[in-house]
């Protein structure tokens, strides 16, 4: 396992960020699209180094959320401060800035397919014109620690779509993020391969401590992900000894566009609400 | 297709024709300011304009060819069959070279970046590119607006000089004219307003090509379907308005060269 990764603390975290303020506020935001409201009156908090999951029913909004958070689209009413910054009154040209602090797994991993594996993950150090050698040897760290090393050459059309998927995580932390959005990391994959990307996001949370929104329709992988550790001494995932619970993540229910449960692991295991109670069973 | 009131209809195209000026000017003012992306101009030139030299030198030629067939026939009538060479370079020149390289360069590019750019919008990989703290714009629309504007102008001179020399085969080879007397008539034939009215309409349909296949590709929605819609569109628009800019463009010069 590349241990650089873990050593090499987010090069632009900004220690005022840290603890103090949180990193995304998410202030009573509404948005609609054509007639239909898709999330209402959202408000929530992510602090630092907190994994916060988002889960709940397939078209509950979920993805429109991640969206907003990144400033990819703006809502109709509300504020959203990601590191401290507004970015729905952001012009396009400074949220380019703010995103270089934030890493993004898109659903379908959405690589460029014109470009080859190490092209994709090394687009964003491009784009910083980070000098070649740098970028190599930090593509190839990137790609070690999804285990993809061997995949350097291939095109995205010539993975699967676990290696895609990996090959996405990849592109999302090689600059090293303060942030990271999953965006169903694992949606469409078999259940061998979820763990193994559970597996990844578990140890991106526990080696750097990045603060992460993630989105999951599969109940077994947010539990696995509240449940389990990673052991840097053995390079493995394992369960959190006397059935502990990770104190950093927590999670956040969305049903048709609106929060049912914003809370930690055993606030949500033990919740009275008749639906949340049928949902997580 | 649904329909909507005459109101929605007007707002939707009120809207598509802000969104496309706000496209052409960024797109436009984007060279002026960094980050500029150099390889995607270069990579845009050869594949828009070493990747259109063969249909535009086919069509060039054979337009030519046909041009000196047809026009020789009406001139033999007035005893003036040696003035094909006039014919074919004002016509050429003027009309058809730009006229006609615009046309095929928008069926083949129009499309492809409308296919191209709307196949990346269905698949996120727009979003991820603004994601990645990428101006899409820049990256992807500037490049292909100058790359289009600057190849097609040469794309045009080779069209018109291989629309001339199609004319002078079936001159001399069909018509038994002489090639330099050909030569010398296409020559005499043109002016200096003649070649600025030529050369100034391919900087109108490269503008053309490139910022509505862009803009059909970056509207793109509804998967595999809405690309192929996309590019429909983007080569039926875009043809369109080089035609309507042509004239425009052709009255223009008409009022300031006075032919």
């Amino acid at each position: 396992m590349p241990e650089d990764l873990a050593s090499n603390k987010p090069s632009r975290s900004q220690q005022a960020d840290s603890a103090a303020e949180p990193v995304v506020i998410f202030n009573d935001v509404s948005i609609t699209f054509d007639v239909k409201p898709v999330l209402e009156n959202i408000s929530f908090t992510v602090r630092h180094g907190e994994t916060r999951i988002i889960l709940g029913p397939a078209g509950g909004g979920k993805s429109v959320l991640m969206k907003l958070a990144n400033g990819l689209i703006k809502p109709d009413s509300g504020t959203i401060r990601v590191f401290g910054e507004d970015v729905t009154a952001m012009r396009e040209r400074d949220l380019f800035k703010l995103r270089g602090r934030i890493g993004m797994v898109f659903q379908e991993s959405a690589l460029f397919d014109s470009l080859s594996v190490a092209d994709n993950v090394a687009f964003r150090l491009h784009e910083e014109r980070v000098p070649e050698d740098e970028i190599h040897a930090r593509v190839v760290e990137a790609l070690q620690f999804v285990e993809l090393e061997q995949a350097i050459e291939k095109f995205p059309s010539e993975l699967s779509g676990g290696m895609r998927r990996r090959v996405s995580i990849a592109r999302a932390i090689v600059s090293r993020p303060d942030l990271i959005l999953y965006d169903s990391p694992t949606g469409g994959l078999d259940p061998i391969t979820s763990t193994t990307i559970i597996e990844l996001i578990v140890k991106q949370r526990d080696v750097t401590q990045t603060t992460s929104l993630l989105i999951t329709h599969r109940l077994q992988d947010a539990f696995l992900l509240a449940r389990n550790h990673f052991n840097q001494q053995t390079g493995q995932m394992e369960p959190i000894p006397d059935g502990g619970i990770d104190n950093s993540t927590k999670f956040l229910v969305l049903n048709e566009g609106r929060i049912v449960f914003d809370g930690t692991t055993r606030e949500l295991i033990g919740t009275e609400d008749p639906w949340l109670k049928e949902y997580i069973t | 297709m649904p329909f909507v009131s005459p109101e929605v209809f007007a707002k939707q195209k009120i809207a598509a024709v802000q969104d496309y000026a706000v496209l052409c000017w960024h797109a436009i003012v984007n060279i002026f300011s960094g980050p500029r992306y150099w390889a995607d101009i270069f990579t845009q030139m050869d594949s828009i304009g070493v990747g259109s030299t063969p249909i535009v030198v086919l069509t060039g030629f054979f337009t030519g060819c046909v041009l000196a067939l047809q026009s020789a026939t009406s001139l033999q009538e007035f005893g003036s069959v040696s003035l094909t060479g006039n014919l074919v370079a004002l016509s050429m020149v003027k009309e058809l070279g730009p006229v006609l390289t615009g046309l095929m360069v928008s069926g083949r590019n129009a499309s492809g970046m409308a296919s191209e750019i709307g196949s990346m919008k269905v698949t996120e990989q727009i979003d991820a590119m603004r994601a990645l703290g990428t101006d899409p714009l820049r990256k992807l629309v500037t490049p292909r607006l100058y790359a289009t504007i600057f190849m097609l102008f040469f794309l045009t001179i080779i069209a018109d000089a291989v629309g001339i020399a199609g004319g002078a085969l079936v001159s001399i080879s069909l018509l038994g004219l002489n090639a330099s007397s050909y030569f010398n008539n296409s020559y005499r034939a043109l002016v200096y307003g003649d070649v600025v009215q030529g050369l100034t309409k391919p900087l109108f349909s490269g503008f053309i090509i490139a910022t509505v296949g862009c803009y059909f590709g970056m509207k793109t929605k509804g998967g595999t379907q809405g690309v192929g819609k996309s590019t429909t569109q983007a080569v039926v628009v875009s043809s369109v308005f080089i035609i309507i800019v042509d004239f425009i463009v052709s009255r223009a010069m008409i009022g300031i060269f006075g032919r």
